[in-house]
């Protein structure tokens, strides 16, 4: 049954992901912490981090792991959550695969479509605001801990939009101020 | 010819830190270069990848699969796009649940964790000024943040909501 609604719940996810990896982390979220709980919120932080510095898209990562842990945290051994990780990755791509086929053939008809065109005129700032909401989902006390938190925070903000520091060496610099911070 | 394609989507794959449009310039140079579709071609197809759902270098790399060996073409650049960032987590999910508790693992993750949350936050603003964001297009951004935020609507309605109400004010502009 775990092995169906993971993915049933990663089909969701990749059929209803505009807007790129951070529009789909409210999606994931929304699933994967909320609904059915097969990881904390924590955890959904830290794949995003590892995500930073790993190869690969976001969505694939995430799956990747998500498979991997909502399956162990459940009592089952590692070598059935590795079949989880493999499904729920196979099920991100697998709305994709299916749309492709479809739309390749009629790849002229579908560029110029005006419906397409017109429901981007909402989707494009709806996947804003997907974003923001990720952010803002995140922004909570199982991430935000103390005011060294609000610190850390603060200065990747200011680093990352002022001084446009690359996001790996940002979550370098934030792994080691952790480690200074909480020694 | 599939084994150059999974190839080069391996490499693809593996050699681009930090999500789907990391991919993008590595992918053009290599399908450019060549000679596998013309650059103009090549755009055409990110816009069309672009407006799909889903993860959009799969998308990519499922139509250029297609364009250049058809179902099986496809077949073997996703596997290609997928698998280094596949084995690569797998490894990572092993031996983090391994190091999860140790002291020093959970230090550095307690500066990581506020740190991710500035990541997204600044390609969320970047995205917004690229886009233009109007005081009317910004209303239906901050509605959506605010539903799932707020009222833990799902983000599954928003986006259905979005793309409805997007077309109909598309299409009634134009016969207007």
């Amino acid at each position: 049954m775990l092995f169906l609604h993971l993915f049933w719940v990663y089909i969701k996810i990749g059929l209803f992901n505009f807007g790129g990896g951070y529009a789909m982390l409210s999606l994931i979220q929304e699933e994967v912490v909320e609904r059915h709980g097969w990881i904390t919120m924590q955890e959904l932080t830290d794949i995003v981090a590892v995500s930073q510095m790993t190869p690969g898209p976001i969505g694939i990562n995430s799956a990747t792991y998500v498979g991997y842990m909502a399956v162990l945290n459940a009592g089952y051994p590692p070598s059935a959550a590795v079949v989880g990780s493999l499904l729920a990755t196979f099920a991100v791509c697998l709305p994709s695969f299916i749309l492709v086929s479809v739309i390749f053939y009629s790849f002229a008809r579908f560029k110029k479509s005006r419906y397409v065109e017109a429901a981007f005129l909402g989707l494009r700032p709806a996947s804003i605001g997907l974003i923001a909401a990720a952010a803002l989902l995140l922004m909570n006390h199982e991430n935000f801990i103390d005011y060294k938190s609000l610190l850390i925070f603060a200065a990747a903000f200011f680093l990352t939009w002022k001084c446009r520091v690359h996001p790996i060496l940002m979550i370098f610099l934030a792994g080691v101020a952790g480690l200074l911070l909480y020694w | 010819m599939y084994w150059t394609l999974f190839l080069t989507f391996t490499r693809i794959g593996a050699f681009t830190i930090g999500g789907g449009y990391a991919m993008l310039p590595l992918i053009e140079r290599e399908v450019v270069n060549r000679g596998w579709m013309a650059k103009e071609e090549f755009v055409d197809l990110f816009a069309v990848a672009q407006s799909l759902p889903g993860i959009f270098a799969v998308n990519i790399a499922i139509f250029l699969g297609y364009k250049l060996k058809g179902v099986w073409g496809s077949l073997v650049c996703l596997l290609g796009t997928t698998l280094p960032s596949f084995l690569i987590i797998l490894a990572i999910a092993l031996f983090f649940t391994q190091v999860k508790e140790n002291v020093w693992v959970e230090k550095i993750f307690k500066g990581l964790r506020p740190a991710v949350v500035a990541l997204i936050l600044v390609p969320c603003i970047h995205t917004a000024k690229a886009v233009g964001l109007t005081w009317k297009t910004g209303i239906v951004s901050v509605v959506s943040a605010l539903l799932i935020w707020l009222l833990g609507v799902s983000p599954v309605y928003v986006i259905l909501g979005a793309a409805a109400g997007g077309m109909m004010y598309g299409l009634s502009i134009k016969k207007g």
